[in-house]
């Protein structure tokens, strides 16, 4: 435990070293938000010394001096616009500081995110990572923003008043210095008793959260099996946990400020107290009294915020370190210095005996030779998550081989450079991600710069057109987030016609078709066909149908490729492939 | 808001016990520049030690009585924010647990979870800060305007002008603030979205070489967002400073003003400290309550959501004379006469005038293209939509007449996606049938193909399922929502696409236990998948929503050219021939 915390230290120091780099190009900035600090908080201070000063210019009847009270009030008045001017610049510099340095961070780590291997991507869960570059920044931003604006006004408040309190008199600052630790005490002490009730109520929360994830996300289901009672009884049982854990974690962690202005209280009465004393032992005017009783109010507020931001920091610290991990990781290879180009590639592809595998201890694919001559079309079957898209993986190459050589016209893929390759292949994968902007602008994704006639007869090849046609804009729909508004086979024409609009010479085909209509299927593979005449293409699909017509088709199983060769070559074989092949048929 | 009301009502005396502890905490609060300005005018001028210090004890006093009543206030603030949310919590999840499909449909499933947990969780905080904070803070300055009165009137009127001034300020800047606020956190979501779609389209992205384009677009949403924060952040930082300004010219006429009263002896020095005091008493509060303020904005803003999901009304309710699903019943066992239907919102009929018959222990295929309409006729059996016209008939009775819970538990559905529960195989398997025994649902895990898979992990029925069901494949999976359905023997069993995961062979073996042990059960088979449903008793095809075949496969290969179309797409010539003879 001990050596955790100390590492733990040892990050957070790290860390914010780090924040400090980031900080450091607005140094100017924070010199600036520093002085409005020190102005703004001296002359709060020295305000109610003037206030003091006049208090003592009205003894009594007849013993009022005017002349001096109007000059003390002016330069009162005078002062206090100068701190309002002075506090606002703060902020607003504190402000455009915070959220710029956030900006250079969440956008380093969204840069990032473009250059990170799909090894990392692949297996760190979407919502963590857009959690890192969303709420962790955000919670981080928070953070530093309360830091500036209160820990540093706090912590020269605290400074200040010492001083102008010892200046008018330390006999009485000497009760205050030595009353007011006591509230930062208590309200440790309570944090501290208060932290298990937190971490029971988050877990509570955790609980309830995961449980209306499962029932509301597959609400159809618990309806269908008409659930619902029971999903209520044990939903009402953890909620009534939950509000335990959270009335006590609330009332607990409410009980921090009374008690610290309690604390406050018993620094006010003292000052009073023996200010009254000192009052009548000469020591100190009435005047200076006010002036005293008002600094005991400033003094001791500081404390009860400064543990507040401190815990806030911390979590900023947490924040900020889950980020700086992300931006971590190291990015794929840069492509070779002397990586060439791949220039009209006539879709011949070579794999080598090559050997890959996620996971050192999870052998996939080894000691795997083929030879594609251009044209050829090749086609992957076997059943779900068999591993046909590690295949993809290495051909796009999204992940390196771990031995062994893929070549593309005799060019080891490794050497050339990433981008001439990938322009090389059209790629429709199972999912069907299309982002968020016009129709237009997706299908255009390949060739940002091509035209809308060029856009139109791409979308009519992939016979998408005419849905495109009946959306309420033509193409200038906008698509919602994910493709909402568009059925799964329209999103999936979409894609198609994203490919169409490119031409690439070679060509992958994720089961793309697998969830459109047989008849547009018929319409679109046969443009694909007609697109595939000399393009080297590898499909992954379903059909046997599709699959017959391949040159060569790979069986996989469990990852591993355990049939090549074309189909009557493979039926003879008697293996795996036949197996399925037969079942289609299978009297049912 | 209203509704939030009906809550706090049944916690009615901690909401009002709360506040209520919470301003006397603030009146001996206020008691404390007074007495202070007694130890000046009495005890500094007598020069009176004792008397002194018995005030210094009264401040004590008066702090522990204000510590008391505030943690007594804080409790039962906690206490009725707690628990109010917690029965808003129940309500909405029951709430939402009875929406129809198409409601689900229109909200969408992730809103509903956000409004559950994090806005509930919001309007939780937000009602603790208003009972505890609310209240007090117009007290405290009302209250310290009235005590200014009892010093001095003339003192007091300077109170009178600068306090409504001073809300105009602070309530002035929220309301410019606000909808901005609103825009920052707007303008948040769409940052997240940019960096959600980039991470689940990198493959795309990558493959068209499009990360310049991405990062460029990144930074376009996130330097707007930082142009708008700045903004905000500029006008709510002239809350303090003009509240700081305000109150200091206040005091500065209190001081004028004070002086003025003292000089023609109506008040003493001591009572001019107290003055100052007062002011500075509310300038604290101010400070506080403009932080409060956007907290409990916040809090306004969730309860709404809150809200518009209850006034989400279930579209599909029961009838008043509801009946139960009776056996026996010589009638047909599904049947669509005319049918219409269409999606809450959309323009075009999804189906139309849909018209079949099915008898019991009949075996029917569903066969047609994406978006033609199967798994909508399917999802019009159990009620889960209400049809537009026509009629729909279970047992020879409209499904509209029967309860809703009556009608669903006759009724098995392999939904297409494979949803499992985190829990043990045979609590997922129960919730076909609550009470149902090992072997029953052995029996089921038989017919699904899932017994020997499940054998195999070495658990048996306590075999856990995580979460969502990670720990299993997609083909188990599947295979154990059939097993599912067929634990509760239903009446009418149906299959929504669902072996779409299982390769041939398990599939073929599959149709044929069902096929074997399901004796008068009517199935309902839904598939892209031509060999899956051709040896049905009767086979529907659809296209875009419209029924354009019914019949055997051998009718429909010489009645219907799109079946004969799905076929040759995928069976051989020879094959399809056949089979046609």
């Amino acid at each position: 435990m001990a050596s955790k915390k100390k590492l733990d230290k040892a990050v957070s120091a790290a860390t914010l070293k780090r924040i400090l780099t980031y900080i450091k190009r607005y140094r100017f900035g924070v010199a600036a938000s520093i002085l409005m600090a020190t102005v703004t908080v001296a002359l709060t201070l020295y305000v109610p010394v003037l206030i003091g000063q006049g208090v003592d210019l009205i003894l009594g009847p007849g013993q009022v001096d005017y002349k001096g009270l109007f000059r003390i009030l002016m330069k009162i008045g005078i002062l206090v616009l100068i701190t309002a001017a002075a506090q606002w610049l703060m902020n607003h510099i504190n402000n455009v500081i915070t959220y710029r340095v956030v900006k250079d961070i969440r956008t380093k780590a969204f840069n990032h995110l473009e250059v990170l291997p799909l090894s990392y991507l692949d297996v760190h869960p979407t919502g963590d990572l857009v959690s890192r570059i969303i709420a962790d920044i955000d919670q981080f931003s928070e953070g530093l923003l309360l830091g500036f604006t209160q820990l540093f006004t706090g912590a020269m408040t605290i400074l200040g008043t010492l001083l102008f309190m010892l200046s008018i008199n330390p006999l009485i600052t000497l009760v205050v210095v030595c009353i007011t630790p006591v509230s930062f005490f208590v309200a440790n002490f309570i944090a501290k008793r208060t932290f298990t009730m937190f971490q029971k109520q988050s877990q509570a929360r955790g609980e309830l959260t995961s449980l209306i994830d499962e029932n509301l996300g597959n609400l159809k289901v618990v309806q269908a099996f008409s659930h619902q009672a029971k999903a209520q009884k044990e939903f009402e049982e953890i909620n009534k946990r939950l509000a335990g854990y959270s009335l006590r974690a609330t009332f607990f962690s409410s009980i921090t400020n009374p008690a610290t202005r309690f604390v406050n209280g018993l620094v006010y009465a003292g000052v009073g107290t023996a200010g009254a004393y000192g009052v009548i032992r000469g020591l100190l005017s009435v005047g200076q009294l006010t002036s005293f009783l008002n600094y005991a109010n400033q003094y001791t507020k500081p404390f009860n915020e400064i543990s507040g931001v401190v815990t806030e920091l911390q979590n900023a610290l947490a924040s900020a370190s889950r980020v700086f991990d992300l931006i971590d990781q190291p990015a794929v290879a840069k492509d070779e210095e002397d990586a060439v180009e791949l220039n009209h590639v006539s879709g011949q592809v070579s794999l080598e005996h090559v050997d890959f595998s996620y996971v050192p201890s999870v052998r996939l694919i080894e000691n795997f030779s083929l030879k594609v001559a251009p044209g050829q079309r090749i086609a992957l079957v076997g059943p779900t998550g068999c591993g046909k898209t590690t295949v993809i993986n290495l051909l796009m190459r999204f992940y390196d081989v771990n031995s062994g050589a893929i070549r593309v016209d005799g060019q080891d893929i490794r050497k050339v450079t990433r981008k001439s390759l990938r322009t090389s292949y059209g790629m429709v994968l199972q999912e069907t991600w299309l982002k968020s902007g016009t129709i237009r602008e997706n299908i255009a994704y390949g060739r940002p710069d091509a035209s809308l006639e060029d856009v139109i007869a791409a979308a009519k090849e992939a016979h998408a057109h005419s849905f495109i046609k009946r959306m309420p804009n033509g193409y200038d729909t906008l698509i919602s987030e994910d493709g909402g508004n568009l059925s799964q086979g329209q999103k999936q024409l979409l894609c198609i016609a994203r490919v169409m609009l490119c031409l690439p010479p070679m060509l992958i085909l994720d089961e793309a078709t697998s969830s459109i209509d047989t008849r547009t299927e018929i319409r679109i593979q046969r443009a694909f066909t007609k697109m595939m005449e000399g393009r080297t293409s590898f499909i992954v699909a379903h059909r046997l149908s599709t699959i017959k017509e391949a040159d060569v088709i790979l069986v996989m199983k469990d990852g591993h490729i355990i049939e090549q060769g074309n189909h009557e070559d493979l039926l003879k074989q008697g293996g795996f492939y036949s197996q399925l092949y037969n079942s289609q048929f299978a009297v049912s | 808001m209203k509704r939030l009301l009906r809550y706090l009502s049944d916690y009615k005396l901690e909401s009002i016990l709360g506040p209520l502890f919470k301003m006397l905490e603030a009146s001996f609060e206020l008691f404390v520049p007074l007495v202070v300005a007694s130890m000046i005018d009495v005890g500094i001028k007598n020069q009176d030690v004792g008397y002194i210090f018995r005030m210094g004890g009264l401040l004590i006093l008066l702090g522990l009585i204000g510590l008391a009543c505030s943690l007594t206030a804080q409790y039962f603030a906690a206490k009725a924010a707690v628990s109010t949310a917690s029965c808003l919590r129940n309500d909405l999840f029951s709430h939402i647990s009875h929406l129809s499909y198409s409601e689900i449909d229109t909200v969408g499933t992730s809103t509903l979870i956000t409004r559950m947990t994090s806005d509930i969780n919001q309007v939780q905080t937000g009602i603790n800060m208003v009972l505890r904070l609310f209240l007090r803070s117009p007290f405290v300055v009302f209250g310290a305007m009235i005590m200014a009165f009892t010093v001095d009137v003339k003192a007091a009127l300077v109170f009178v002008a600068v306090i409504p001034l001073l809300s105009l300020v602070v309530f002035g800047i929220l309301l410019v603030s606000m909808p901005l606020y609103k825009k920052v956190q707007k303008q948040l979501d769409q940052v997240m979205l940019t960096a959600r779609e980039n991470l689940l389209g990198v493959r795309v992205i990558r493959a068209f070489n499009r990360q310049k384009s991405e990062t460029a677009r990144f930074e376009e949403e996130n330097g707007l967002l930082v142009r708008f924060q700045v903004f905000v952040g500029k006008i709510s930082a002239l809350l303090n400073p003009i509240t700081y300004i305000m109150i200091n010219a206040a005091t500065i006429a209190v001081i004028w003003i004070g002086a003025r009263q003292v000089d023609s002896g109506v008040i003493t020095q001591g009572k001019v400290v107290a003055l100052v005091n007062y002011m500075s008493q509310i300038l604290v509060e101010l400070i506080k309550l403009a932080n409060l303020i956007i907290t409990i904005s916040k809090s306004i803003a969730c309860m709404n959501r809150v809200d518009s999901i209850f006034q989400v009304q279930p579209s599909i309710q029961e009838k008043e004379a509801k009946k139960e699903p009776k056996a026996g019943s010589q009638e047909p066992k599904v049947e669509f006469r005319h049918v219409s239907f269409l999606y809450a919102g959309a323009k075009e009929e999804s189906l139309s005038d849909i018209d079949f018959s099915v008898k019991r222990g009949e075996t029917v295929g569903i066969i047609g293209g994406t978006g033609s309409g199967k798994s909508t006729v399917v999802n019009l059996i159990p009620r889960f939509y209400d049809i537009a016209s026509g009629s729909l008939l279970v047992d020879g009775v409209d499904v509209r007449d029967y309860s809703i819970e009556g009608l669903r538990n006759t009724i098995g559905l392999v939904p297409q996606k494979a949803v499992l529960f985190k829990g043990s195989l045979r609590e997922n398997m129960r919730w076909g049938k609550e009470d149902a025994s090992d072997e029953e649902i052995y029996r089921a895990l038989d017919i699904a193909q899932a017994r020997e898979f499940v054998d195999s992990k070495g658990k048996g029925l306590d075999l856990l399922i995580e979460q969502g069901g990670k720990n299993l494949s997609g083909g188990q999976k599947q295979r154990l929502t059939i097993a599912r359905a067929l634990v509760r023997n239903p009446k009418i069993l149906i299959l929504d696409d669902s072996a779409s995961a299982l390769d041939f062979a398990t599939d073929a073996k599959l149709r044929k236990a069902i096929k074997e042990h399901t004796g008068t059960m009517t199935v309902f088979l839904v598939s892209q998948r031509a060999s899956t449903i051709k040896n049905a008793d009767q086979i529907l095809v659809l296209d875009d929503g419209k029924l354009v075949g019914k019949g055997t496969h051998k009718e429909l290969l010489k009645g219907c050219p799109l079946y004969k179309e799905i076929c040759l797409s995928q069976f051989s010539r020879e094959e399809v021939e056949g089979d046609g003879q």
